[in-house]
Order: C-alpha cells, then sequence, then structure tokens
C-alpha cells in the first residue's frame, strides 16, 4: 500500500483545485530533490502528491515586457544553457552553477530552491540582488510577492496553505552592470554553502548586496549599499560596510562551519565578491563563471 | 493506489504496475531486471543510481517510478547494447574502478557530459563527477580515462 495518491494535473486551474482540496495534507512535486528525501525522512507526512511537471506553461522560461519570467518547472541545468540567463540574468546563471551537482541541477528547479527556502539556498542571494517578483496561485486567484518578503526563516515562507509559486518575474536591468555570487563550502565540488554571498553594482555606482547561510533565512542588507552607493568601489570603504553586514547577519555554528568562521569569512567573500563585480561593470575580467574563491 | 505506467526503456516501450510511492531505481531493479542502476546512499548524493531521463542523469533513488509515464530512459543496458563504448573501454584500460560499485552512475554521468562536451579540460571532467562519489580509487584513475576517451583527433 502506497502512503500517498500521486496526481498530475495537467493545468493550473486544475492544480490549485486539487491543492486547494487535499491542502493541509498535500505535498507539491517538482525536481523532488528535496520532497522526496523528507517524506522518506518522515519529516513531512503527506496523503497527496501533486505532480507539476505535466503543466505546460510552467516550463515558461521567457523575456516579456521588459521581465524575465522563470516557471515553476525550470531545472538549473536548463538556465544555466539558457542564453537569455547567461546575457541579461549572470549573476543567476553563476550562481545556478554552484548548486549541487549536474545529476540534480538536472532535475531541481529555482522555484523549488526557494519554497524549500532553507538558510543555504543558493539561488536566494542572485534572486534577492535582482528584485525578483515571486507570482503565486491558489483558488482565490493569483498575487505577487517581493523575493525580500518571501523568507521568514529555516524553511518557513510567505506562502499561504493553498498557494502555489507559479513562476518568477524579474525585471530586466536597463543599464550596464556588474554582478557575481561567490559561494564557499567545505570543499570544491559539490556542498552546501557555508557562506553565500551575491552582489551587483550598477553604471549608475548602486551596489545592491545579499547573502545566503549566514543568518535564519537568506537576506538583502540595504544599509550597507547605502554606504557604498554613488561612490567608485575602492576595498577602503570595507571597514564601515563590515560593520552594516556584522549587525545584520546572525549565523549559526553547525556541521559544516562554526559562527566566528561564517562572520569572517562573511567579509572575506564580501570583498571577493564586490571587486569582481566591480571589476566586470568596467568590463573586464574575470568572466562569469570563473572560480572566484 | 496501483496504477500502469509506460515509458521508453532503452529503445523499448514498457508498462508496468507501480504503487505511487514506488522508487525508480526499485522498479528498474526488481521489476524490470535492469540491475545498472545501485542503491548507495538512497537519497540523491552519491550518483550510483543515476540513469539518462530523456538524454539527462537523474537520480532513479529519488524519483517515484510514477514520474516517468510516458518518459525515455536509458541505463547502460541499453547505451553499452552494441558492445561497450569508447569510453567504457577506456575504463577498461586505465583499471579505472575497483568494486565498480560507482561505475554504473558515473559512466551513466559521463555519457550525458561527453554528448555535450567531447573534449572536455580536466577540470570540466571534475566538475561534471563531482556527484559522483567513489569509495575506492580517489578518482584518479576515472579522471584519468575520462580524459584519455576524450582526446582530441580521436
Ligand atoms: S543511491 Fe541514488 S544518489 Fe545515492
Ligand atoms: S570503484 Fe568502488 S566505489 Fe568506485
Amino acid at each position: 500500500m502506497s502512503s500517498f495518491d500521486y496526481f498530475s494535473p495537467k493545468t493550473l486551474e486544475e492544480a490549485v483545485q486539487l491543492y486547494n482540496e487535499h491542502s493541509a495534507s498535500a505535498r507539491l512535486l517538482l525536481g523532488g530533490t528535496d520532497l522526496v528525501n523528507m517524506i522518506n525522512d518522515e519529516m513531512i507526512k503527506t496523503n497527496a502528491v501533486i505532480d507539476l511537471k505535466n503543466i505546460a506553461y510552467l516550463k515558461q522560461l521567457e523575456l516579456k515586457d521588459n521581465h524575465l519570467y522563470i516557471g515553476a518547472d525550470v531545472t538549473f541545468t536548463e538556465l544555466i544553457e539558457s542564453d537569455i540567463i547567461r546575457e541579461k540574468f549572470p549573476v543567476i546563471w553563476e550562481s545556478s552553477r554552484k548548486v549541487a551537482s549536474m545529476g540534480i541541477r538536472n532535475r531541481a528547479t529555482i522555484v523549488g530552491n526557494i519554497c524549500s527556502s532553507v538558510p543555504s539556498a543558493d539561488s536566494a542571494p542572485a534572486l534577492l540582488i535582482r528584485e525578483t517578483i515571486v507570482r503565486v496561485m491558489s483558488v482565490n486567484g493569483k498575487r505577487e510577492i517581493d523575493i525580500a518578503d518571501f523568507f521568514i526563516g529555516p524553511r518557513k515562507n510567505a506562502l499561504k496553505e493553498n498557494e502555489i509559486v507559479i513562476n518568477l518575474k524579474i525585471p530586466v536591468l536597463n543599464k550596464s552592470f556588474g554582478g557575481s555570487y561567490v559561494k564557499m563550502g567545505r570543499y570544491k565540488g559539490e556542498d552546501l554553502a557555508q557562506v553565500g554571498v551575491a552582489t551587483l553594482v550598477t553604471e549608475d555606482l548602486q551596489y545592491r548586496i545579499a547573502y545566503c547561510a549566514v543568518s535564519p533565512k537568506p537576506i538583502r542588507i540595504k544599509k550597507a549599499e547605502q554606504l557604498l552607493n554613488g561612490r567608485e568601489f575602492s576595498v577602503e570603504f570595507l571597514k564601515d560596510v563590515d560593520t552594516e553586514i556584522m549587525n545584520a547577519i546572525s549565523p549559526i555554528g553547525d556541521i559544516r562551519a562554526s559562527k566566528s568562521y561564517r562572520e569572517k569569512m562573511s567579509s572575506v567573500l564580501l570583498e571577493k565578491s564586490l571587486i569582481a563585480s566591480y571589476s566586470r561593470l568596467k568590463g573586464n575580467k574575470p568572466e562569469y563563471g570563473k572560480e572566484l574563491l | 493506489m496501483k496504477r500502469e505506467i509506460t515509458f521508453t526503456l532503452n529503445d523499448d516501450i514498457v508498462s508496468v504496475y507501480v504503487e505511487s510511492d514506488e522508487k525508480l531505481l526499485d522498479v528498474l531493479r526488481y521489476k524490470l531486471g535492469i540491475k545498472s542502476p545501485k542503491q548507495g546512499c538512497g537519497r540523491g548524493e552519491c550518483g550510483s543510481c543515476s540513469v539518462l531521463l530523456n538524454g539527462k542523469s537523474v537520480r532513479s533513488c529519488i524519483i517515484y517510478a510514477v514520474e516517468i509515464d510516458g518518459q525515455k530512459i536509458e541505463t547502460l543496458e541499453g547505451i553499452q547494447k552494441n558492445g561497450i563504448t569508447k569510453l567504457q573501454r577506456s575504463f577498461v584500460e586505465h583499471n579505472a574502478f575497483q568494486c565498480g560499485f560507482c561505475a554504473s552512475g558515473v559512466t551513466i554521468t559521463m555519457t550525458e557530459f561527453l554528448r555535450k562536451n567531447p573534449y572536455p579540460k580536466i577540470a570540466e571532467i571534475k566538475e561534471a563527477l563531482s556527484g559522483n562519489l567513489c569509495r575506492c580509487t580517489g578518482y584518479k584513475s576515472i579522471v584519468d580515462a575520462i580524459a584519455d576517451a576524450t582526446k582530441e583527433g580521436e
């Protein structure tokens, strides 16, 4: 006897209906790289698994009206192989390449990654600095959530019980910029982030800074950005910026790194990321995708 | 709730009854007699259960069999149907594996990777291999064998 029923709706309407009927006990399935383990480990109990992979609309990956739309069923591999992502959203491209390994990226989705809402979500910093809108749908209709309000705490997010994330909507930046994502794991290759930071610098010298794995949820740190805005980048500013970073983050110590190591590395990685972003803004190396640590 | 799924397995169309929570790996091994994918960790971390799903390597231990209704699965049994491949020959020549438990998963992963990138750099091989754990070899012999099989001009 199976522990749950399996549904594979073909349309969004059908999916939200099903999810609404079963909401308290239903689980949404995309790549399954997280969910299947949680079900195996009995971390969650479910009696209805709703597979969203047969809904064509959720495969959407396109530019429309000056926005990028990434459907819920777009995998990391599809992002990495997309020219649009590589050219116009290079930090999303760079961070997608850092997610786990090929066999996982072939299956795991960026929407699934943010819905799991773990503090170390690799895709979160890049989405935060691009001011992503999370579009959700339920039987009550659609609504949009700013990604900065989406994460609430470890494995907690702003979704209501019957809501499905249908896609991400990301504004195109109509000015030149440089960005980067720097991730540190315990070793090269596949590991969860000990610290991850994404930064962006635009041609009019507006800065954006976001982290994962150093607080209960991925965060953008505007107070630190403000200290840099309007200034050509120099490492000398980092002392002041650092104070704001330390005020904003609250890392834990765990099997992957101690608290104080994470704090120190938050500064080190920020410096590396800003240097790379600023250099890229000016059209210089390192190329996107190059190892930055 | 048992249901029938139909999918392409190494160029054959197969139908099989499965429970909703049965893993693809178990269905392949115990219902369809496909023994090349192995269960190592059972949680998506080691890669020993890798198969190609529509040409992409995935971990069959964390996929429910019901999810692959209508899809296309390839395993080593299909890939080496007409004799072992150049890559596999290189593995043999380099004595690349010891116990061999990881070999199927490594071969599947590299089969996908080399279709996309036939002349990879060593660093690219290592990155592509980073999700496949091998407890015996220290990887050097495996990487050497792949590098050798993909030398330009051969
Ligand atoms: S057994 Fe599937 S990844 Fe280890
Ligand atoms: S040869 Fe034994 S696990 Fe790789």
